[in-house]
């Protein structure tokens, strides 16, 4: 009888111990819920209900005054991404991405290269090379349009100079995309400086060191010891340029217009013409679904590679 | 670690003479002294300890010789040849580092490898080197490992690997203990050693452990604020310290220094410290007496110093037990004390008695207060 008592006991008081544990948890879970709402809140209301929206749109054809008319579920979908025009419009955006990474990546470890040697007076040139990252779109490509202007650019003033015809940079269908391409360059060289720059002084300097005792020159160096250690933020950098390449809109809008005959009528810009132009809210949805699985991929890509970047801790 | 091989060295062992000399060496960074007046010359074949406190210049001598500093004057000499305007990589030295310096994107094998492939060495001769190097460090199964994936002693043992696979005639090596446990350091301090020994080239080492200097060197070179104090061998260094830094540095507990003026005491002479007189023997008396000035720093270590009633009154305030021995610290006045040693099993005094110190006469240092150089 004691024991059944004893055993009865022991059972209440586990029973007990359950419950106070469950309770902490839930407790635990609600200060969690409390602490994040003001984080779910913003991203509800500025990510996921436009997102969600989006998709929603893209199963409706719009009337010619932009309105949701009528239901096609996933017909629209195919016809959109089936489309000569959106096709035309990803190569644009892929020829593009083609011409501003590589170009600006190189440009950018360059600059960073340089501006790693401890020199007197670096750290103006430091200034100089990150300036562009404060630099608006809109007085980028103001400055560009100027300077990429037929009649009173410079570059075409250096161009005659040099004995070489004139170009018309923004008019020439064979032109404008490289144009927008080099704005686009200039306008994320700050950016890219910064990023390979302070992924240069993380590279332990003994590194460096140990493989000019041990015989390596500047070029081996660079390629044994700088650039392997400095492929994760390289490899962030290519990623971010190619989102920033499918997302470029605001320098096509005020240096272009897409144009000419649609030569840089990349992506988000097709979107903006087709939403805001001819009112064709399904289709722009449709085409912005497209640049949601692209932009989602690339990403998912850097995530996979940094994971990797563990392994270069020492 | 290192895997006996007896006296035979394999082809490509006997180099030239490996003698390094710093003639009149400075080294300025901007306003800071690094490297002061430096003269030393170390021998072919001798395993030399740069021993100083943090940011003395110990490492800076190091870097100079390596040739990843330019000195601001003065001559580097490796074997006959000013080495001032040779690169790093043509001085034909190895070099290992405090943080191993591995590459973290390389396999172990990679990292041996790479100063043999900026060599252009064939990849016969490479894979020959690397598997004789990994054996004799034990890293064969390692070989195909990254350095996250190694241990601190591994870690060692790659950078160890890395410095001897190309047979340099020198080996410079900054603090490469540091890192490691107390155990590991023991373990590898004696390795290397014997590495020392069975590789016949010339090391030098960088430490500011001078329990790694005293049990590694053939020589101490000490220094302190970018000044050589001391150069000589291990023993010499503890017995006959050059000046009051040298001899707080080196000896755990530190030497007791305290202020004394000498005195004649009939036909000896004495030294009156805080606490009473300390009798000179024969020998010291006339070398203090030359110095030509009463005023001296007297100066006996922990170990020779023994509570025997001597003529030196102090009071204990600690008696400090470390297991193997016992350190007493009285005061002989309100500015001045004396730390006192004592093995386990000799009988300590209380705290708070007043006991009778003599100090060893053999034993007794005299310097010089305004120089800290030693007299006698």
């Amino acid at each position: 009888m004691r024991d059944a008592g004893l055993i009865g006991e022991a059972s209440a008081t586990s029973s007990l111990r359950v419950r106070t544990r469950r309770n902490a948890r839930l407790r635990e879970a609600l200060f969690a819920l409390v602490l994040l709402a003001p984080s779910i809140a913003l991203f509800s209301t500025f990510a996921f209900y436009p997102l969600i929206k989006t998709f929603y749109l893209g199963f409706f054809r719009s009337d010619p005054f932009g309105l949701s008319a009528s239901y096609v579920g996933f017909d629209q979908y195919i016809d959109v991404l089936g489309s000569d025009r959106f096709h035309r419009s990803l190569f644009t955006t892929g020829l593009f991405a083609l011409f501003t990474v590589p170009t600006g990546l190189v440009l950018g470890l360059g600059l960073a290269l340089l501006a790693h040697q401890k020199l007197r007076g670096m750290i103006i040139y430091r200034t100089i090379f990150s300036s562009t990252v404060a630099t608006s779109v809109a007085v980028a490509s103001v400055m560009w349009l100027t300077l990429l202007n037929p009649s009173i650019g410079i570059i075409n003033y250096g161009l005659k100079e040099t004995g070489f015809e004139p170009i018309n940079w923004l008019g020439d269908p064979e032109w404008a995309l490289p144009a927008v391409s080099l704005t686009t360059i200039w306008l994320n060289l700050g950016f890219t400086f910064i990023v390979i720059l302070a992924g240069l002084q993380t590279i332990p300097e003994e590194l460096h060191e140990s493989a000019k005792v041990d015989g390596a020159g500047a070029v081996s160096r660079l390629f044994n010891v700088t650039l392997p250690m400095l492929s994760p933020t390289l490899l962030f950098s290519v990623v971010v340029l190619t989102i920033n390449a499918f997302q470029s809109f605001g320098q096509i809008d005020l240096l272009t217009q897409g144009g000419p005959l649609d030569r840089t009528n990349v992506i988000v810009y097709s979107i903006y013409t087709e939403g805001f132009r001819n009112f064709n809210e399904g289709v722009a949805a449709a085409q912005g679904v497209a640049l949601f699985f692209i932009v989602l991929t690339l990403t998912l890509i850097q995530f996979r590679f940094l994971e990797r970047r563990g392994f270069y801790g020492n | 670690m290192l895997k006996q091989r007896g006296a035979a060295l394999p082809d490509g062992w006997s180099k030239p003479m490996s003698r390094i000399e710093l003639r009149n060496v400075n080294k300025f960074f901007g306003d800071v002294v690094a490297v002061r007046d430096f003269n030393l010359e170390i021998e072919d074949k001798e395993f030399l300890v740069l021993l100083g406190p943090s940011g003395c210049g110990k490492s800076t001598a190091l870097r100079l010789i390596a040739g990843l500093e330019e000195p601001t004057s003065g001559e580097i000499i490796i074997g006959d040849d000013v080495v001032n305007d040779v690169e790093a990589k043509n001085r034909d030295i190895a070099m290992v580092f405090q943080s191993y310096a591995l590459y973290p994107h390389m396999t172990v094998r990679r990292n041996i490898e790479v100063p043999l492939k900026t060599r252009k060495i064939p990849k016969r001769e490479r894979d020959e080197l690397i598997a004789e190097a990994a054996r004799w460090l034990d890293l064969e199964p390692l070989l195909n490992r990254r350095p996250a994936e190694l241990s601190g002693g591994q870690r060692q043992r790659v950078a160890l690997a890395r410095a001897i696979v190309r047979r340099p005639r020198a080996f410079l090596m900054d603090e490469p203990l540091s890192n490691l446990d107390a155990k590991l350091r023991v373990k590898t301090r004696a390795e290397l050693v014997s590495m020392h020994r069975e590789l016949a080239r010339t090391f030098v080492y960088v430490t500011h452990d001078q329990v790694e200097a005293m049990t590694m060197a053939t020589r101490i070179a000490v220094i302190n604020d970018g000044a050589l104090q001391q150069v000589g061998p291990p023993q010499s260094v503890y017995e006959r310290p050059a000046n009051t830094f040298v001899a707080q540095f080196i000896g755990s507990p530190p030497m007791n220094v305290v202020r004394g003026t000498l005195v004649r005491d009939g036909e000896a002479f004495a030294i009156d410290v805080p606490g009473g007189r300390i009798p000179l023997p024969p020998s010291l008396g006339p070398t203090a007496a030359a110095a030509s000035r009463a005023d001296l720093l007297v100066g006996v270590r922990p170990e020779h110093l023994s509570f025997d009633g001597g003529p030196v009154r102090a009071q204990v305030r600690v008696v400090e037990s470390l297991g193997h021995e016992r350190h007493v610290i009285c005061d002989l006045s309100p500015d001045e004390f004396a730390i006192v040693r004592l093995a386990a099993d000799e009988p300590a005094p209380s705290v708070g008695d007043t006991v009778g110190l003599t100090a060893h006469p053999e034993h007794i240092h005299l310097f010089n207060p305004e120089t800290t150089e030693r007299v006698s």
